[in-house]
C-alpha cells in the first residue's frame, strides 16, 4: 500500500484542549479589537468558539480581516437569522386558517436576540475556520429593517456565492456586489421569503401536525426523569 | 501551474487558433442540459453547459427539484422530532446527520451522553461513512464505464446495513441518537458480527484496487481531470476527502473532535498531493479501510454503563446558540442551533456538506470536455438530499 501522507493522531486531554481553544479565542478578540476598532460592537465566547458581530458598513472589512491577516482560509457557510418571535405561536400548528380568521391577539412577546447581542431583527451569521490550526469564527452583523443590504464576501470567499442567494431568497437580505442574484432553490415566480418568521408554513393550515399532541409519558415510565423521550413519537 | 489553469490556457490558445478557421465557417456555441434525471447527478442535480465544441464554456447547476425546507420545517418540531427529519438529509449515511445536531443540543443544556453511548455512537458514525462510502467506490467505475464494481458495492454494502439495521430497526433511517445517549442497547451477538462485516468491506476495499484503482482506462479518465488547488477548494467551502485529495491535512474527527471518541483510537488522516478525480477516488479508498479499523478498535474497548444520562422526558433546551459540526461522510456537517428555552428549536442552521462541494462546479467544469463532466461530478461525489435539504 502507498504512503502519499498521513499524520497520527496525537490523542489529547479534553479539558486542556479547551482551555487552550478559550485562550487562543483571547487573544484573536484582543487583535480584532485592534484591528476593526469602533466597527466591532459585541462578542461572546463559548466552549471555544468567538463570535464577533461587527457593524454592517464593515462587513465586508471583516471577512478581508479574517482570511488575509489572520489566515482563515476556509469558508463554512453564511446565512442569517430572523429574531423576530413567530407571530403565529403555537398556532402555527393548529388546522384553524390564521390568515382568514385571525385569532385573538396574544400577548406579544419581546424581540430576544442572542449572543453576542444584537439590535435589529435580521441579523447575519457566517462561520470561517484556519484549517491548519483548527481555530474558527462565527461573525454576526446587524441589518436594519427597512434596509436589508449589505457588501457580499463573494469577492474575499467565493464560496459565499451560493450561500448570499440562499440569504436573498429566504430572508431578502440584499448583497452589493454579488455577481448574480438569483432563486436557487425556489422557483422563479415564488413570493416572499418563507425563512422570514412571519412566513406561514401553509403545510399547517391544511392539516394540524399531530406529533405536538402526542407528547405524553409512556405508561411504563415512573417519573419525569427517566432517561426517554419517546413518548414524542 | 496547475492542470487545470493549462487546461484553460490551452482552451484560450486553442480558441484564438480557431478563430481565424472561424472566418469562414461560424459555429455557434451550444446549450446542453444535464439532468436533472441523468444517472450521474445522484439525484436531480441539473447543469446547464455552454459548450464550445467538446469543451464547456460555463456551467450552472440548478438545484431546488428536492429542497424540502427543514431549517423551515424544524422550527416547529420539538428537539427529538428533528432528528426524523435531519436523517434524510444524506440518506446513505442517515445516522452521521444526527449526530452534529444530538451535540449541539446536549451542548446547550449541558447533557454528556455516557462513554458507552459515546462508543456505540461512534461505531455507528463510522458504520454511516462506510455505508456511503462504499458505494462511492462503486459508483465512480460506472461514471468512466465500468458496470460490474457497483454490484460488488451493493452486495458488500448490505453487510454494513445489516448491522446497522440489527441496532437501530433502521436499515436507511434509523432515527437512533437521542439527547442524552442513545434509543437501545447493542443487541447480541452484534460485536461479533459487526467484525465479520468489517473483513468483507476490507475484502471489498481490496476488490476495488484491483478492479478499478489499477484500471488502465480509469487512470485515464480521472488523472489529472478536475483538479482543485488547496486554496481555491478552501475558499469554496470544500471538505471531507474532497479537500484532502488536494493535500490538505485537515480531518474534524482529530482536529476538533466534539463528543466522538475518534481519540481513544489509532488512525491517521490520508492526504493526496494531485487534486484530482483519481486524488479523490484513492482518499475515499484509504478512508473506507480506516474506517474498519477504527470500528475494530472500538468494538474491542466498549466501556459498560448506561447508555443514557439523566435527561427530562419532555425536553426544553436552555436559551443559548451553539454550533456543532463534524466530519460526516461526505464532509463536514455542521448544525447552528439557535433556541429560546422552548420545546423547539428558534433557527436551526444546517451547513450541509455537499453543498458548498458542489458550489465549486461552475468553477472547475470551465474548460472541460463534456465526458469529463460526468467522472469529475462522479468524483466530487455529493448527495441531493445533501445539496437540496
Amino acid at each position: 500500500m502507498s504512503r502519499l501522507s498521513s499524520t497520527d493522531t496525537a490523542p489529547s486531554t479534553a479539558d486542556a484542549a479547551e482551555a487552550a481553544a478559550h485562550a487562543e479565542a483571547e487573544a484573536l478578540l484582543g487583535r480584532a479589537g485592534s484591528a476593526l476598532g469602533e466597527a466591532l460592537v459585541g462578542s461572546h465566547i463559548s466552549a471555544g468558539e468567538l463570535w464577533l458581530r461587527v457593524d454592517r458598513e464593515s462587513w465586508a472589512d471583516l471577512a478581508g480581516w479574517l482570511r488575509d491577516t489572520e489566515g482563515f482560509t476556509f469558508f463554512s457557510f453564511l446565512s442569517a437569522i430572523d429574531w423576530m418571535p413567530s407571530p403565529f405561536g403555537r398556532d402555527m400548528d393548529s388546522a384553524v386558517d390564521n390568515v382568514l380568521d385571525p385569532p385573538e391577539p396574544k400577548e406579544t412577546l419581546p424581540t430576544e436576540t442572542g449572543v453576542s447581542g444584537g439590535d435589529t431583527r435580521f441579523q447575519l451569521l457566517a462561520r470561517v475556520s484556519d484549517v491548519a490550526t483548527g481555530r474558527s469564527v462565527i461573525a454576526k452583523a446587524d441589518l436594519p429593517d427597512g434596509d436589508l443590504r449589505v457588501q457580499s464576501w463573494v469577492p474575499v470567499y467565493p464560496g459565499a456565492d451560493w450561500h448570499e442567494r440562499e440569504a436573498w431568497e429566504m430572508f431578502g437580505i440584499t448583497f452589493d456586489g454579488h455577481p448574480g442574484l438569483r432563486h436557487i432553490y425556489l422557483p422563479g415566480e415564488f413570493e416572499g421569503h418563507p425563512l422570514r418568521k412571519d412566513y406561514p408554513l401553509l403545510a399547517r393550515r391544511v392539516k394540524p401536525w399531530p406529533g405536538l399532541v402526542d407528547v405524553e409519558l409512556m405508561p411504563t415510565e415512573p417519573d419525569e426523569t427517566t432517561g426517554a423521550e419517546d413518548g414524542a413519537e | 501551474m496547475t492542470v487545470t489553469e493549462r487546461q484553460q490556457l490551452s482552451y484560450i490558445a486553442a480558441q484564438a487558433a480557431d478563430a481565424r478557421v472561424n472566418l469562414e465557417i461560424e459555429t455557434e456555441g451550444m446549450t446542453l442540459n444535464i439532468g436533472p434525471q441523468h444517472p450521474a447527478t445522484h439525484g436531480t442535480l441539473r447543469i446547464v453547459a455552454k459548450l464550445d465544441g467538446e469543451q464547456v464554456v460555463a456551467a450552472d447547476p440548478v438545484m431546488g427539484y428536492m429542497h424540502r425546507g427543514y431549517e423551515k420545517l424544524a422550527e416547529v418540531r420539538t428537539y427529538p422530532q428533528v432528528t426524523t427529519l435531519i436523517n434524510r438529509i444524506d440518506w446513505l449515511g442517515s445516522f452521521a446527520n444526527e449526530v452534529p445536531f444530538i451535540l449541539a443540543a446536549e451542548r446547550l443544556m449541558e447533557v454528556e451522553a455516557p462513554p458507552r453511548a459515546q462508543w456505540i455512537r461512534t461505531i455507528l458514525f463510522e458504520l454511516s461513512r462506510i455505508a456511503n462510502i462504499t458505494l462511492f467506490l462503486g459508483d465512480m467505475a460506472v461514471q468512466v464505464g465500468a458496470i460490474t464494481p457497483v454490484f460488488f458495492a451493493f452486495r458488500d454494502r448490505e453487510h454494513v446495513l445489516n448491522q446497522i439495521e440489527a441496532a437501530t430497526g433502521g436499515r436507511f433511517h434509523p432515527n437512533f441518537d437521542r439527547i442524552g445517549g442513545l434509543k437501545d442497547d447493542l443487541p447480541a451477538g452484534w460485536i461479533a458480527e459487526t467484525r465479520r462485516a468489517m473483513r468483507k468491506i476490507r475484502n471489498f476495499c481490496d476488490e476495488i484496487e484491483e478492479l478499478v484503482e489499477g484500471n488502465e482506462i480509469f487512470q485515464a479518465r480521472t488523472r489529472g481531470i478536475g483538479v482543485i488547488p488547496p486554496d481555491v477548494g478552501l475558499s469554496y467551502g470544500l471538505s471531507g476527502a474532497n479537500i484532502r485529495a488536494s493535500g490538505v491535512d485537515w480531518d474534524v474527527r482529530r482536529d476538533s473532535p466534539c463528543g466522538l471518541v475518534h481519540d481513544q483510537v489509532d488512525w491517521k488522516v490520508w492526504t493526496h498531493p494531485d487534486g484530482d478525480s483519481f486524488a479523490r477516488f484513492w482518499v475515499r479508498l484509504q478512508e473506507t479501510r480506516e474506517a474498519t479499523k477504527i470500528v475494530d478498535q472500538l468494538l474491542d474497548g466498549i466501556p459498560p454503563g448506561p447508555i443514557m444520562a439523566k435527561v427530562p422526558v419532555i425536553i426544553k433546551v436552555p436559551a443559548g446558540e451553539a454550533y456543532v459540526e463534524t466530519e460526516n461522510p461526505l464532509g463536514v456537517m455542521g448544525y447552528y442551533v439557535v433556541s429560546k428555552g422552548d420545546l423547539n428549536p428558534f433557527r436551526v442552521k444546517i451547513r450541509s456538506a455537499s453543498f458548498s462541494n458542489v458550489s465549486i462546479t461552475p468553477w472547475l467544469l470551465k474548460g472541460v470536455y463534456v465526458p469529463d463532466i460526468i467522472t469529475i461530478l462522479g468524483s466530487l461525489y455529493f448527495i441531493l438530499g445533501d445539496i437540496d435539504r
